[in-house]
């Protein structure tokens, strides 16, 4: 029988590549304690599974291949059993399964959440289907992309507006449930600098599939100047610009009754836009903020992301309105 | 019905005929036929489901088919396997099966056992109705199948969040089909507790039937608590109570609880009865008695009770505290133990063996050999923080599969291939056979083996669609080549079926040189299966052991007169009430409550009042 065990290359192989970065969210590739943690345990589970695999799938080979029938061979002898074998492969799983539960039980409580006091405090909001990221201290709230600090803690609070989600970037440690009415913590402190990615794991609805995140680690003073810029308010748009124009179509249409612009709305059941034009992605970390995608999804959200509450405008936007809000959102950096 | 009547009557009382006598039928033979062509065609369009699933997932960005349908899709794939194809495929060898096995007439409540399948035929219809009446409730779309998971997590699954049809069809065909296997579940355990034969002693019951009535026991224990769960649901979007919405006090922390309390030992009512085919079809190829026949029945006890107190291992990254983290991890692992006694006892039961390469053992190996992968990346999310990066992942869904496909469904497969003879008097074909074999197995590993990756990669669960720079492109299109080898593989099965039926090498009584009693009669078994109830001496009636030399086989012609009850159309017209009942609050029509209500209460009523000798 073509045992998996031929795939074993083809493992490898996917576990070296998987450390090359070309995955941006692999499992096997983390840049935090609380991701390395968890590898280490897997890492050690895996290599006894893969031992006990190894030998109890060759006992079933070498079984089937050597007691296989052939002409002439005398009847099997009629064993009913074997008392000490039975105490041997009653006690050997047991014994593995304590070097696997030991460290399991450690990580378990080194994991469970709680960063020193000194950790920057994240709160992050599931909803359908985008990420709210607030920071108490900084007093700044944002959308689909989390920014923290390299090398200094961090304990997020997870919590979710509607739905249960679930919030996980595979780089930075494990998932943990987004649920309303609860609040859930992790704790990590990434180990590198740079753009990781994630996703909702727990099945949310319609655009489930559609709810992903960034975490950017930014180095401390690359950090400091993302908070600054975070903090103060937009710079209102120039003058007969096309972004002024947009900033007037944005407060006269139903944008205002969603969104948050700070000094202009103060909606809360969409993402704050105070400072959009800053930010990589649109629409729940689905596409490049460009012109392009954010004039699509202005006029038609629903045809990009199934199930959006954000419907066509009625009566519906013109042209000219669309290309006045790109450019006012594009200007609120 | 088990005692010959005493007035005059032809000893073989005639087969019935035409197809109205299978609406009628009470004979367990029968209902096992019907059972396991009904779970078939729903693990086709299980089957099929999973093809579209796949086709969507070949590639980034799919387009195949919509969120929505997407979702509905991989919600029946689940709902359907667990509880309209894997559960009645093993009903239909408790069914068939079971009563041969102990030496009995037929099971202890046959009417509840038509029952039981009218209610499971028509609950799996009302399920499936949802694929095409979208229309009826407005919805501008054809399907309004349930799309919230087979797991259905509140609150998503609360009107606020999902105001269609969709759930409700869900909570309501789930119910009908609890009540399906509820009935079972009571029918089998009292069949094989008081049906046996003579002799036949519970450490005599074949392994197949003792995992039969373990697995039954989990049914009547668990099923009620799924039900529990179900009716606050119901009641939720029905009658406006609060049990998982949070903001008005609720949890919908408690569904998770109580779907898992019943979700866990669901997966052991999926896989206990495989193994019991296993069990069976080891021995009989080996040549050997099953090593260790007291430890694996007793481990199969074990691993019924021991299934009761690990539910919230589904549950790592609810968040519920590192203590009880650590103890659902340690009862998660502490599971293995039983399960690996098991698998060390088939490898023994094959060593020094004179083993036959039949089709039906190469599936009982291959469900060793895969079962043994789906245990051990069970071990790895039994570790919580290691969970904490699979669960809700790719990860898990190459898990279940390689437990749930890889294990039951090989070891139904090799059920199949082994009692075939017995329940159409046919011989499968052995080549077609290894050949369905060889296709499935190396389809599954295609299909599931990359999953692994796909999931330790970062690609989630339940997503329809994923962007090409997750990196998972390749492997994903390699899952879904196997997956249609796996559609050839049953197709080349199919094919065996209809060769066999047309021009199959009929069975004698014993085509394997099997050591339980179904192989003492004839293939197909007549209507009352034993002509004389045998007496059973040993483990292995039919094989010679050191105190017993083989039992002889009951007389072909019954030397005295054997009663058959005639069927019932009362079970039928029973079962008929609750799809109405289901349909009023459905469609919010209150009428139809009461004529569901009527429907299921005559049908009862003149069921009670048959006259038990007709």
């Amino acid at each position: 029988m073509p045992r998996p065990r031929r795939l074993w290359p083809l493992c490898a192989v996917f576990f070296l590549a998987g450390c090359g970065g070309r995955f941006p969210q692999s499992t096997l590739a983390p840049h935090s304690d609380f991701g390395r943690a968890i590898d280490r345990l897997f890492t050690d589970i895996f290599w006894w599974a893969a031992l006990v695999f190894a030998v109890v799938e060759t006992l079933l080979l070498v079984a089937i291949v050597r007691f296989r029938h052939r002409p002439g061979r005398a009847a099997p002898r009629p064993t009913h059993g074997h008392t000490l074998l039975e105490i041997a492969w009653t006690i050997a799983p047991a014994v593995i399964l304590v070097f696997v539960a030991v460290p399991t039980v450690r990580t378990i409580f080194v994991t469970a959440g709680t960063a020193p006091p000194d950790a920057l405090k994240v709160e992050v909001v599931g909803h359908q289907w985008w990420w709210e990221y607030r920071y108490p201290e900084l007093g700044i709230v944002t959308a689909d992309e989390m920014h923290v600090p390299l090398g200094r803690p961090v304990q997020v609070a997870i919590t979710s507006a509607d739905v249960i989600h679930s919030f996980w970037a595979p780089m930075l440690g494990g998932k943990r449930d987004a649920i309303p009415g609860h609040v859930n913590r992790i704790a990590f402190r990434a180990d590198s600098a740079g753009e990781y990615w994630g996703q909702c794991a727990e099945f949310c609805g319609a655009s489930h599939a559609n709810m992903r995140l960034r975490v950017f680690v930014d180095s401390g003073p690359a950090f400091e100047t993302w908070v600054r810029d975070q903090r103060a308010a937009p710079a209102p748009p120039a003058p007969g610009s096309a972004a002024e124009q947009g900033r007037t179509v944005f407060a006269r249409s139903a944008c205002i009754g969603c969104h948050t612009v700070q000094g202009v709305s103060a909606g809360v059941i969409g993402p704050n836009l105070t400072h959009v034009g800053s930010r990589r992605t649109i629409a729940g970390g689905m596409f490049p903020n460009d012109s392009a995608h954010l004039a699509q999804w202005i006029a038609d959200a629903p045809a990009l992301k199934p199930g959006s509450i954000m419907t066509r405008m009625k009566p519906p936007l013109t042209d000219a309105d669309i290309a006045a809000l790109v450019a006012y959102l594009q200007s609120l950096q | 019905m088990t005692h010959a009547a005493v007035h005059a009557q032809p000893a073989a009382p005639p087969a019935p005929r035409g197809w109205t006598s299978w609406l009628t039928t009470t004979d367990h033979k029968r209902i096992g036929l019907l059972y396991f062509w009904t779970a078939f065609a729903f693990f086709l369009v299980g089957g099929v489901e999973a093809l579209l699933i796949r086709l969507q997932l070949a590639q980034p960005n799919g387009h195949v088919v919509s969120a929505e349908t997407y979702n509905q899709l991989f919600t029946m794939h689940g709902t359907t396997m667990v509880f309209l194809a894997l559960m009645p495929l093993s009903a239909s060898f408790f069914n068939y099966i079971v009563p041969l096995q102990i030496g009995a007439r037929d099971v202890a409540f046959p009417r509840l056992n038509a029952f039981s399948y009218w209610v499971f035929l028509l609950g799996g219809l009302f399920l499936n109705a949802s694929w095409l009446v979208g229309p009826l409730f407005h919805a501008g779309r054809w399907n309004v199948a349930p799309d919230a998971g087979w797991f259905g997590y509140a609150n998503l699954t609360e009107r606020q969040f999902s105001p269609g049809p969709n759930i409700d069809f869900w909570v309501l065909g789930l119910q009908i089909l609890g009540i399906s296997s509820l009935a079972a579940g009571f029918n089998f355990i009292v069949t094989i507790l008081n049906l046996r034969a003579p002799g036949l002693k519970m450490m005599r019951l074949p392994t197949f039937s003792w995992m039969t009535l373990v697995t039954q026991f989990l049914i009547i224990t668990a099923f009620p608590v799924i039900t529990v769960g179900l009716v606050f649901l119901m009641f939720d979007r029905f009658f406006g109570t609060h049990f998982y919405l949070p903001q008005a006090g609720g949890t919908p922390i408690l569904w998770q609880h109580l779907f898992w309390l019943f979700g866990h030992p669901e997966v052991y009512i999926l896989i206990l009865p495989a193994m019991g085919i296993v069990s069976e079809v080891l021995p009989t190829f080996a040549r050997k008695p099953l090593f260790g026949y007291v430890v694996v029945v007793y481990s199969g006890i074990l691993i019924g009770f021991m299934g009761w107190g690990v539910w919230s291992h589904h549950m790592f990254s609810v968040g519920l505290g590192p203590v009880a983290d650590s103890v659902f991890g340690a009862t998660t692992m502490l599971i293995a133990v039983p399960t690996g006694v098991k698998i060390f006892n088939w490898i023994a039961t094959l060593w020094g063996g004179d083993i036959r390469p039949t089709a039906a053992l190469h599936f009982a190996v291959g469900f060793i050999a895969m079962f043994i992968i789906g245990g051990l990346s069970g071990v790895s999310h039994a570790s919580p923080p290691a969970d904490l990066q699979q669960t809700d992942t790719y990860y898990v869904v190459a898990h279940i599969h390689y437990v749930l496909f890889g294990g039951t469904i090989q070891g139904l497969f090799a059920g199949i291939y082994y009692w075939w003879p017995k329940m159409t008097g046919r011989l499968l074909d052995e080549r077609l056979g290894k050949w369905h074999f060889w296709l499935q197995f190396v389809g599954l590993n295609l299909a599931f083996f990359p999953m692994h990756f796909i999931g330790l990669l970062g690609m989630p669960r339940r997503i329809y669609t994923y962007a090409p720079e997750l990196g998972v492109s390749t492997l994903n299109l390699v899952s879904t080549v196997g997956a249609f080898l796996i559609a050839a593989a049953l197709l080349v099965f199919l094919v065996n079926v209809a060769r066999t039926r047309r021009s199959g090498a009929r069975a004698p009584n014993d085509p394997w040189g099997g050591a339980t009693l179904e192989w003492s009669i004839p293939s197909p078994p007549p209507v009352y299966n034993f002509s004389v109830i045998p007496t059973v001496e040993s483990r292995m009636p039919r094989w010679r052991t050191e105190h017993h030399a083989p039992m002889a086989d009951p007389p072909a012609v019954p030397p005295a007169p054997i009663h058959v009850p005639a069927g019932s159309r009362w079970p039928l017209v029973a079962a008929l009430g609750l799809p109405i009942l289901a349909l009023a609050p459905l469609t919010h029509t209150l009428w139809l409550a009461f004529a569901g209500a009527a429907v299921l209460l005559f049908g009862i009523y003149r069921w009670a009042f048959e006259p038990f000798e007709v």
